[in-house]
């Protein structure tokens, strides 16, 4: 296939591309989005395969190979995954991304093929050793974010002393071998600084991630997501390729917009994100201290719970992190279904950080069949509050929180939250009083018109469903 | 401490302070509670029921008085015909009061009962804001006046209320207007469409047009600019101008309607006369009005206060007992309030209470503290301002440590620093230009294009598709096999191996994202 012809595929495969991310603007064309970015992949790889540079029948074997064996893992994984798992699958799949990169960063650097002079040299292999750099970091990082997610490590912040002066020093380093390795002649001299540099960088992932509180995994996993997307841009460089720059520019900057949302619907500023040590229990709680809220926490059964949605007419469901351990999303359903048969008006209200990833609660609810119309956004639904007879929070804690609006020294202050609060009655469903991620008491669980349902989700909700049932 | 409960001696006056519940509550906090005999009588609530929740029974007011260290009444304390004598003159030294006062008609009052030395809550001041409606019995109140208002009106009224149509001929439903949409109204706007009649409801506070319209009734405006929120969420007093339009208004509505409900009232103020004599004249034979707020001289000319009047052929309610009405549900409205109320005087639920003046609520609702006038109180603070935490907010963050353009997410950013990024980025791109070979140069071009591309698309992504965006993203960025697949036939052993792994991981990216979004995206189905 002559050059003309692939890059008019490319151009192709591209637009396929954007209108893939287009499509999900909404839930109805999302579908045909997918799609469009299945034939995208598949002209680009199609159309890769027939170029010029692949020749040889033993070649397109290996690439058959390589492609039946990874294929068959990924669909077995996409299968297989429960969706309470899928921040973590997405974490892992950024690790791939990640080492991919660095893969082809090395094979490219090896590429005897290669014949460039000059400054066209120097910039080839500045993008070779920046598109690994970001390829590293990318992989290591996400493989402490699986590692976080899937609770294989601690999901606390790990906080070194001098752990800014520590990545500023790599940072420096970093530069140093860059130089090294740019002014080096030939191959074999050249590799010795891109090797540490490499290592270098999986430190500083590792460091990165591990720095940062599993309240901020939002956050993270969406920054990962950038960052594999840069790493497919920084390779697109590195092989003069535009489909990959532009693909690898689209990824990054969903990444980019998505931590940006994520940093916005927690009023935290990213740089004090990655910067890290979040709900650490040092200063923030503290501050806080002095306006302990007072009151009386009242307990309620699953029977009394079951009684006040019953004689409601607006309730509103506020999922969190809680109820995707818990794996209470279908019981959660079922209640739904009953109320909603008694023409009781049931909605959701999802906060953008609920969960471990972005749009983590909404995938929880669609897997167990909660129609999207009525899963509503904080920005939709918060206003309706007053007019809602019971809240029901499973497993949410700082979202809910109304010292983010009252107190203006609580860690969490000026977060946007929804304000659970107003409604009539707001039910908390919770394990125990112990304080969310941020490592902040709610004053919402002091409240006159809050109840405790304490217990595991799951099992409450099993009770509140049989008790409606029984009464019925 | 003993809360006394005597029998209320306003004439027709039916409810009382106490139910047998608020008495269990009462004693939950640690109080006793005495009641006068057969002071809950006309509420339905016996001697024996209360004796049943706990509390002692006394014979009269005075053996109350004299023992009771907070008094709980309904309506304020007045001269009693039957024994010569007043109210406030049982009170001791040191008692507390809790009842309705309406301090500002009841001057003489107030000073016969700062005179007594007592300290008096009156239910009638607390303030309106949201920590305080548990207590507000105002709000109780006037939701029963609403509802009652409406069943007396179908009471006068001489036909249906739903429309039917039946085997001996049509009947259109009845048309109400309620004027005002405060709680009276609401309720009344409530109890009306549950009975099948068409709804209508004005109020110059344009703002409650939609809790108009969430309670079943039409919101008829008035054709003119002003806006008539007052200070706690009370209406005010309205230009000249726009009454003139609103009276315009209201003569259309007489023609066409049947009932008409009226609950306009501004604070401290006689009630606003909305209903002329002419407009009753042009109402059909057979229309009733009920006027709520008869008490303060009623909004239609022609009202009676505490009567029933027919002029022109049109029923003119002006009770002014319609909670009493409905003795027992008030009383125990009423009593639910109360106990609210002792539940913030006693937070350390012994039986004492502390009247702390700290408190906005306890402060507004005492008149009078052992003697002292206290009323009225500050000014309350605007009824609807969100606190602003925004700005405190940024100090509670850890500070982010770069020196840059450290501008808040959300806040548009300002001249100064979007002057400073363009140059910033102005002098990267002019270092890029300068030192760069054309090729590279294209597709830089591209790149910057392409993050445009991304920004613009990706906003509109909807946040319910947030995972499925990341997880398609995800796959998408396995176009870095492109990469490996374009390497794997250099010569070279170390890059084809190399590629080959490259390629085998991407291809678990690219199946596994495709595969599980659409498994995601799947599950997402409308209603």
């Amino acid at each position: 296939m002559n050059a003309g012809l692939t890059t008019v595929a490319y151009i192709g495969a591209t637009i396929l591309f954007i209108l893939s991310l287009g499509g999900l603007s909404n839930p109805e064309t999302a579908r045909r989005g997918n799609l469009f970015g299945i034939i995208g992949m598949t002209i680009a790889v199609l159309v890769t395969l027939a170029g010029p540079r692949l020749t040889g029948g033993g070649n397109m074997a290996m690439v058959i190979i390589a492609m039946a064996i990874g294929g068959s893992v990924g669909v077995f994984a996409a299968v297989r995954v429960k969706m309470t798992q899928m921040p973590e699958l997405v974490a892992l799949m950024h690790s791939l991304v990640g080492m991919a990169a660095v893969l082809v960063g090395f094979a490219n650097y090896f590429d005897p093929t290669s014949t460039l002079t000059g400054a066209e040299k120097t910039i080839h292999e500045v993008e070779i050793y920046i598109g690994i750099l970001i390829g590293a970091v990318t992989f290591s990082g996400s493989v402490i974010a699986f590692g976080k997610l899937a609770g294989k490590i601690s999901g606390a912040p790990l906080t070194l002393p001098g752990r800014h002066q520590f990545n500023f020093g790599l940072l420096i380093v970093t530069v140093i071998l860059g130089k090294w390795f740019i002014n080096a002649h030939g191959v074999s001299e050249g590799l010795q600084p891109l090797i540490y540099m490499t290592i270098l960088a999986l430190i500083f992932g590792v460091h990165m991630v591990m720095a940062i509180g599993g309240a901020d995994m939002p956050v993270v996993v969406s920054m990962l997501n950038s960052y594999s997307g840069w790493a497919a841009a920084a390779t697109g460089f590195m092989l003069s390729n535009d489909l990959l720059i532009v693909v690898g520019a689209l990824v990054g900057s969903s990444g980019a917009i998505l931590s940006y949302i994520m940093c916005r619907a927690m009023n935290r500023k990213f740089l004090a994100v990655i910067g890290g040590g979040f709900g650490t229990g040092g200063g923030a709680p503290a501050a806080s201290s002095a306006a302990q809220p007072a009151g009386e926490v009242v307990a309620v059964s699953a029977q009394e719970t079951a009684e006040m949605l019953r004689e409601s007419k607006n309730v509103i469901i506020i999922p969190g992190y809680g109820m995707a351990v818990a794996q209470a999303q279908h019981t959660v359903y079922e209640i739904t279904k009953f109320l909603r048969a008694k023409g009781i008006n049931v909605r959701f209200a999802i906060h953008p950080v609920a969960g471990r990833m972005p749009g983590h609660m909404n995938v929880l609810l669609a897997e167990a069949k909660v129609p999207y119309d009525i899963v509503m956004e904080m920005d939709e639904i918060n206003e309706d509050f007053p007019s809602t007879d019971v809240a029901m929070i499973i497993g949410a804690n700082d979202i809910v929180n109304p010292s983010a609006e009252d107190d203006p020294n609580s860690p969490i202050a000026g977060m946007p939250v929804l304000e659970v609060w107003k409604a009539t009655t707001s039910i908390v469903m919770k394990r125990s009083m112990a304080s969310g991620y941020a490592g902040v008491d709610n004053p919402l669980f002091y409240k006159e018109n809050n109840r405790m349902l304490f217990g595991d989700a799951k099992k409450m909700l099993d009770e509140v469903l049989n008790h409606l049932r029984s009464a019925a | 401490m003993l809360i006394g409960i005597p029998r209320e001696i306003y004439q027709g006056e039916r409810r009382v302070a106490a139910s047998p519940d608020s008495v269990k509550q009462f004693i939950k906090l640690g109080f006793t509670v005495a009641v006068e005999s057969n002071a809950g009588q006309e509420a339905n609530f016996s001697d024996e029921v209360y004796q049943e929740a706990g509390a002692e029974i006394l014979p009269d007011a005075k053996s109350l008085c004299a023992t009771a260290d907070i008094l709980l009444k309904v309506r304020a304390p007045m001269a009693n015909p039957a024994t010569k004598s007043h109210e406030a003159d049982l009170l001791r030294e040191g008692m507390t009061l809790i009842s309705f006062i309406w301090p500002a008609q009841n001057k003489e009052l107030m000073d016969k009962l700062a005179a007594r030395k007592v300290t008096v809550l009156a239910m009638d001041s607390v303030p309106r804001i949201s920590r305080a409606q548990k207590l507000d019995a105002l709000s109780s109140m006037a939701n029963i006046a609403g509802y009652r208002a409406v069943i007396e009106a179908a009471h006068h009224f001489g036909r249906f209320f739903t429309g039917q149509i039946t085997a001996a001929g049509k009947v259109p439903p009845a048309k109400v207007f309620v004027i005002g949409a405060g709680v009276a109204g609401l309720a009344a706007i409530g109890a009306a469409n549950g009975l099948g009649a068409v709804v209508r409801a004005f109020d110059t506070r344009p703002e409650v047009a939609d809790q108009v319209k969430s309670m079943g009734a039409e919101y008829v405006a008035v054709e003119y600019e002003e806006e008539g929120s007052g200070v706690g969420g009370y209406a005010k007093v309205m230009s000249e101008g726009y009454q003139k339009a609103q009276a315009e208004m209201t003569a259309k509505q007489c023609q066409e309607v049947d009932i008409i409900v009226t609950t306009a009232l501004i604070p401290g103020r006689p009630a606003p006369k909305l209903i002329t004599a002419d407009m009753v004249k042009s109402m059909k034979p057979g229309s009733v009005i009920v006027d709520l707020a008869a008490e303060m001289g009623g909004n239609c000319e022609l009202t009676v206060p505490g009567e029933v009047a027919v002029r022109h052929d049109v029923t003119i309610i002006g009770y002014t007992d319609l909670p009493s009405r409905l003795a027992r549900q008030s009383s125990q409205l009423y009593a639910t309030n109360l106990v609210r109320l002792m539940e913030e005087l006693c937070r350390t639920k012994d039986g004492v209470i502390n009247v702390n003046m700290e408190d906005e609520v306890i402060r507004g609702a005492t008149v009078i503290k052992e003697g002292d006038v206290t009323w009225p109180p500050p000014a309350p603070k605007l009824s609807a301002a969100p606190p602003q935490a925004a700005k405190p907010a940024s100090q509670a963050t850890p500070a982010a440590k770069s020196g840059g353009h450290g501008h808040g997410a959300g806040e548009p950013a300002d001249n100064a620093s979007v002057i400073r990024t363009g140059v910033g980025l102005a002098i990267v791109f002019a270092l890029i230009g300068w030192g760069s070979p054309p090729a590279f140069l294209g597709h830089f071009t591209v790149f910057i294009l392409a993050c445009f591309v991304g920004y613009m698309v990706i906003w509109n992504v909807t946040p319910a598709l947030h995972t499925p965006l990341m997880s398609v993203t995800n796959a998408i960025s396995s176009i870095i096999v492109i990469g490996a697949l374009i390497q794997i036939a250099s010569p070279g052993k170390m890059v084809t191996i190399l590629a080959w792994l490259a390629i085998l991981l991407t291809a678990v990216n690219m199946l596994g994202g495709f595969w599980v979004t659409q498994r995601m995206l799947r599950m997402f189905q409308k209603n």
